[in-house]
């Protein structure tokens, strides 16, 4: 069964929108960073963060999403935005949302463990429900009066792409009409200390990435899904250049004008196994992280979103996605125009 | 490859569970965890992992882990091993368990979907703890910041049992082990996957527990679910791993069957983040959804695990929703909480209650809630307080969570 892109939808450093991802991409440049200050270190840390929304989008006055955490406004942000052509079916309960994130919902984590660690009788019952992975998918769950089934989805960037094979299988078992999948992830001192513990090149970023499925062929111009591989994890007989490979082998052969959007973000060692990988790649390519930074399983949705945005604005026939993730998985994906 | 457009159907096949690893406060592995739950023994003990002294609640049902010097679980190195989380201690020795049980051998394409609300929190605030300690020191950071993630424990299990292959972790917080189950039934059943290994797993942190009673929802005297004196429930932790095949592959190969799962249901209550709706609209979708999938009618249902948290306002909605459900059936249907056993598992909620089901089904009991007093009036079903044997061939387990997951499982006995 194909499966059809009928919307995307993005929040990241370079803005909320998929204009304003697509115009950073275009342009190419790296966004400057933005530092975060860590509480024991005297130097902050480079990081890529969500400017604030201007103006500010209204449904964010929604009861559900006023007090919520960022990443909950950036799911519902690019949800909303991937949904905006296309009104969710009309019957209830018909439209799947998974949303794929590795870190969560920290800034209110990080809030409440120190609130607990000062005085945990005095730490807020209200904070505590935002902590919980699954609060921006309720949230969104809530915002859309959708209450079918819905997972909050864990993994490293890859797992973005295996919610994309999750939401394929609801499709194609008509479990849905059509199937939201959403990465997100936002920042504080705590992911930005903990990317630093492994690389001083790599710039931590945050935002969302959305992708609206449907069986239904598109409005014109939209691509197809048509393909995700399987994920080929790290393991202690396939370590992550390896799985790398195996993943590529099982992405169909390019055409001279496929496009590639790759996960290599300027860190050579964390761009090691993708380079390796690629090396020989003669066609177009893009690199999205190297722009907006390391949003993790956000990165790898932005990725999606680019390579159906070169789909629908260029002559070009098919996109490779690579997703090389930070420590699970190798795991890929194409989008064909349809 | 995951999908592809040309993939061809089969299906649907019915899901037999041919292994099954169970870790709790009662114990680690079936036999003893079946003792304990056959007769309701309650597992609680004062919280001992972290400092509670300006807590409300102050037990805990907690799992005396062995000596890593003595580790019985699967071979996974000594440094290794150091290194891992509680939590993947615990679902280690569950999936451990489970896979021995099960006689698969080692493979390169073996799915994995395991629940979890916490992953390896207990490493995440150790983190956090030595990251604000003057003077500034990176000793042991690198590894706690890996071993808190979720996908480091799948890879864990994935190394120590020697398989590779798909890992979805769900976090749908209490429902996640539920959800997982029945994830992972729906990829069998369809013909997505020939056997899948899945499960649930949470270990105790201090983060979650201070949330818990920070919200007033931990009980301060007993666990008593349905009880028109509750007050709250309490915290446990746990493991169950299990290996789900098509029915015809594990008879093929001479595979002892457990039991069979034979239907799932999932539904989001949009009611409130922490607060199910009252009539319990959403859990009552999930409950029919499931009898939906499975093709069996509620007067079929020979025992219903309930979610049954001991909290006011979920074991109403959950008494609602079985109300309606069951309707004139209600009077004679049995229905029990084992959380008055071994506290609120979280994510390994889901799971541990499937394997107490497979245990009833096995040997035809049915698991008693015996620190129910007074049962509360709304209840029109029959909770079981002592224990009893019974004929049971279909049951069912509820799992309802924060943010409105709901998740429903039902069993059948062997064929």
């Amino acid at each position: 069964m194909t499966l059809f892109v009928h919307g995307t939808g993005a929040v990241s450093p370079a803005g909320w929108g998929v204009p304003a991802l697509d115009q950073a991409l275009t342009r190419g440049t790296p966004l400057a960073p933005t530092p975060i200050s860590h509480p024991a270190h005297p130097t902050p840390h480079p990081a890529r963060r969500v400017p604030p929304p201007v103006p500010r989008p209204a449904f964010l006055a929604h009861p559900r999403l006023r007090r919520s955490s960022p990443i909950a406004h950036y799911v519902a942000a690019a949800a909303l935005e991937a949904l905006e052509s296309n009104p969710p079916p009309a019957a209830p309960g018909r439209l799947g949302i998974l949303v794929c994130t590795m870190c969560g919902c920290v800034r209110y984590s990080t809030r409440f463990y120190a609130e607990t660690l000062a005085d945990p009788a005095t730490a807020s019952p209200l904070i505590f429900p935002e902590t919980v992975f699954n609060a921006p998918l309720s949230h969104l769950a809530a915002f859309l009066v959708n209450g079918a089934t819905h997972y909050t989805l864990l993994g490293d960037d890859g797992v973005f792409l295996l919610g994309l094979a999750t939401a394929a299988h609801w499709l194609s078992q008509d479990r849905v009409d059509g199937c939201l999948v959403i990465g997100a992830e936002e920042l504080d001192w705590t992911v930005t200390g903990a990317f630093r513990l492994f690389s001083r090149r790599v710039v931590p970023a945050e935002g969302a990435a959305a992708i609206y499925l449907r069986r239904e062929p598109p409005p014109a111009g939209m691509p197809s899904l048509t393909s995700v591989t399987s994920p080929h994890l790290f393991t202690h007989g396939q370590p992550p250049v390896k799985a790398a490979l195996s993943m590529r082998a099982e992405l169909p052969d390019p055409t001279p004008n496929t496009l590639l959007v790759d996960g290599t973000q300027g860190a050579p060692r964390f761009d090691a196994a993708e380079t390796a990988t690629w090396q020989d790649w003669t066609g177009p390519r893009l690199s999205p992280k190297a722009i907006l930074g390391n949003a993790l399983s956000a990165a790898a949705g932005w990725q999606c979103v680019a390579a159906v945005r070169h789909l629908q604005r260029t002559a070009g026939t098919a996109a490779l996605v690579s997703v090389v993730g930070c420590n699970q998985q190798a795991i890929g994906a194409t989008f064909e125009r349809s | 490859m995951l999908y592809r457009p040309t993939a061809a159907k089969t299906g649907p096949h019915r899901v037999a569970i041919t292994g099954a690893g169970v870790v709790t406060a009662l114990g680690f592995g079936w036999r003893a965890n079946a003792a304990g739950f056959r007769l309701g023994h309650p597992a609680f003990s004062p919280v001992r992992l972290f400092d509670v002294s300006r807590q409300r609640a102050r037990l805990a049902a907690q799992i005396d882990l062995p000596n890593p010097a003595h580790w019985p679980g699967p071979a996974l190195g000594p440094r290794r091993l150091s290194r891992v989380d509680r939590a993947a201690r615990i679902l280690l020795l569950a999936a451990n368990e489970a896979w021995r049980q099960s006689g698969w051998q080692p493979a390169d394409n073996l799915p994995l979907v395991l629940g979890t609300t916490s992953a390896g929190m207990s490493q995440g605030e150790a983190y956090y703890r030595q990251a604000i300690a003057p003077p500034v020191s990176y000793r042991h950071q690198a590894a706690r910041i890996l071993h808190y993630q979720a996908q480091l424990q799948v890879l864990d299990v994935a190394d120590a049992l020697g398989f590779s292959g798909p890992a979805t972790i769900l976090s749908n917080a209490c429902a996640s082990g539920a959800n997982a189950l029945g994830h992972a039934w729906d990829l069998v059943h369809t013909g997505r996957a020939e056997r899948v290994l899945t499960g649930g797993y949470d270990a105790l942190n201090q983060m979650v527990f201070a949330g818990f009673d920070s919200l007033q929802a931990l009980t301060t005297t007993s666990c008593r679910p349905f009880d028109t004196q509750r007050d709250g429930l309490a915290l446990g932790e746990g493991a169950a791993v299990f290996t789900l095949e098509t029915l015809d592959d594990a008879r093929q190969r001479g595979a002892e069957i457990l039991g069979e799962i034979v239907g799932y249901g999932a539904t989001t209550d949009l009611h409130h983040l922490t607060q199910p709706h009252p009539d319990g609209d959403a859990a009552l979708a999930s409950m029919l959804e499931a009898c939906q999938t499975a093709g069996v009618r509620p007067d079929q249902i020979d025992y219903l695990n309930a979610h049954g948290t001991g909290t006011v306002l979920n074991d109403a909605s959950e008494a609602a929703a079985i109300n309606r459900w069951a309707g004139p059936h209600a009077p004679s249907l049995p229905v029990s909480s084992t959380k008055a056993c071994i506290g609120h598992l979280l994510g390994a909620a889901g799971a541990v209650e499937a394997a107490i089901c497979l245990m009833a089904l096995q040997e035809q009991w049915i698991p008693p809630t015996t620190t129910l007093e007074t049962p509360d009036p709304a209840c029109r079903f029959q909770l079981i307080r002592q224990p009893i044997e019974a004929r049971l061939d279909w049951v069912m387990s509820n799992s309802f969570g924060f943010g409105g997951t709901n998740a429903t499982l039902i069993l059948r006995r062997r064929p």
